[in-house]
């Protein structure tokens, strides 16, 4: 499938508009693999760590810091809602809130990253707060932060990801990515809910890169605004 | 008398497009299908007033349904108000003296992949009024296969 060149136009170059959309091309998978449209880890993580740095230099302080990182999430986020949306071809809009909920944990995940998010909670003390947790987020594969940073997580992208898609489709939220020690026992391994990583285990986990076990998983706590709760709570009657 | 000529001919004439974000319009077009016919002021602007009135009914039926498409959502004399939400609530409203159902829904369809492209693109902002020449003609395009 080529896009079609406009003959009148002088230019060899070709409109954004009339290129074809394609499928999946935007994923993110260990390894390389370059012919079914993915990106690979090195080279992702290869940028990343070149946009921490830069608004490293920029700043004066961590929560600084981690706004940009967020707000440099944030437009990823608001894109990735309109083309996931039109790629699944459904001409459905989420209005629930655990229907963007799930829809971020799963479809979203597993569009970006290849599986997943490995779970989506709510919070028992605030009915406001949700989280969704990631074992393994591609941002942190390879950033050790330094004990002067303290809370920052370098997983403050995803959570910019994360609040980009909410905003866009009308449910505003305070998304935080948190850092938390994994538990004894608590099963780090991808777990095969929601269809895991498919046929053939394509996401390499830190485990498989030669890496020493995570010690953190990523939490992304999602705390929603009152009026999207009060939305929602009046579309239950 | 000139306000009720004005309203006749808005049935048959003028298609008026408009893409509307959250705070503001972002995109508006005006399709003639008689170029030849009068445009005066008063028809321009009763065409906003009676579309962007709808605004608020557009608003509630965005969170009672989750379709994108949402049909016609307001009727004014004999002009309809149709309307196609994106899944980051951005509205494409089209008002229109009646046209079948089917041909605004692939109008539509085609406007909404137009705007999918466009966003894209990493220097359009999100929210921002569309000022791309190139979208401009395709969605006249668009609107003259058909509407």
């Amino acid at each position: 499938q080529r896009g079609t060149f406009d003959t009148m136009s002088r230019t060899n170059t070709t409109s954004i508009l009339e290129k074809p959309l394609g499928r999946n091309t935007n994923r993110v998978l260990g390894g390389g693999g370059s012919n079914d449209g993915t990106v690979s880890l090195s080279a992702f993580s290869y940028l990343y760590s070149e946009l921490v740095q830069y608004h490293q230099g920029r700043c004066a302080s961590i929560s600084e810091l981690e706004r940009r990182l967020e707000s440099s999430g944030y437009g990823v986020g608001l894109k990735v809602l309109e083309m996931h949306a039109y790629r699944s071809k459904e001409s459905k809009r989420e209005i629930r809130l655990m229907g963007i909920l799930q829809f971020i944990s799963s479809s979203v995940w597993k569009s970006l990253f290849g599986k997943a998010a490995d779970s989506l909670e709510r919070s028992i003390d605030h009915e406001d707060e949700y989280m969704i947790v990631d074992y393994d987020p591609i941002t942190s594969v390879y950033a050790s932060v330094p004990p002067d940073l303290g809370s920052l997580s370098a997983d403050a992208y995803l959570g910019g990801i994360i609040a980009g898609v909410l905003d866009g489709a009308g449910f505003g939220a305070r998304v935080t990515a948190h850092g938390v020690t994994i538990e004894e026992g608590e099963n780090s391994n991808h777990s095969n809910h929601g269809g895991g990583s498919g046929g053939g285990g394509r996401f390499m986990s830190s485990n498989n890169l030669g890496l020493p076990p995570r010690k953190t998983k990523a939490v992304f706590l999602v705390k929603f605004d009152k009026e999207v709760l009060d939305r929602d709570s009046s579309l239950d009657r | 008398y000139t306000v009720l000529n004005c309203v006749t001919m808005a049935n048959q004439s003028s298609l008026l497009f408009v893409i509307v974000g959250k705070n503001e319009p972002l995109y508006e077009a005006e399709f003639n299908h008689f170029p030849g016919s009068d445009r005066t002021d008063s028809l321009t602007r009763q065409n906003y007033f009676v579309l962007h009135s709808s605004l608020d009914l557009v608003d509630k039926s965005a969170w009672t349904s989750n379709n994108m498409y949402l049909r016609v959502v307001d009727k004014v004399n004999n002009q309809h108000v149709s309307t196609f939400l994106t899944a980051g609530n951005i509205k494409f409203m089209l008002l229109h003296g009646g046209k079948s159902d089917d041909s605004i829904r692939n109008f539509f369809l085609e406007v909404y992949e137009l705007y999918v492209k466009l966003s894209m693109n990493p220097f359009y902002m999100y929210d921002t009024p569309i000022i791309s020449k190139a979208f401009d003609s395709r969605v006249r395009s668009c609107a003259r296969r058909y509407l």
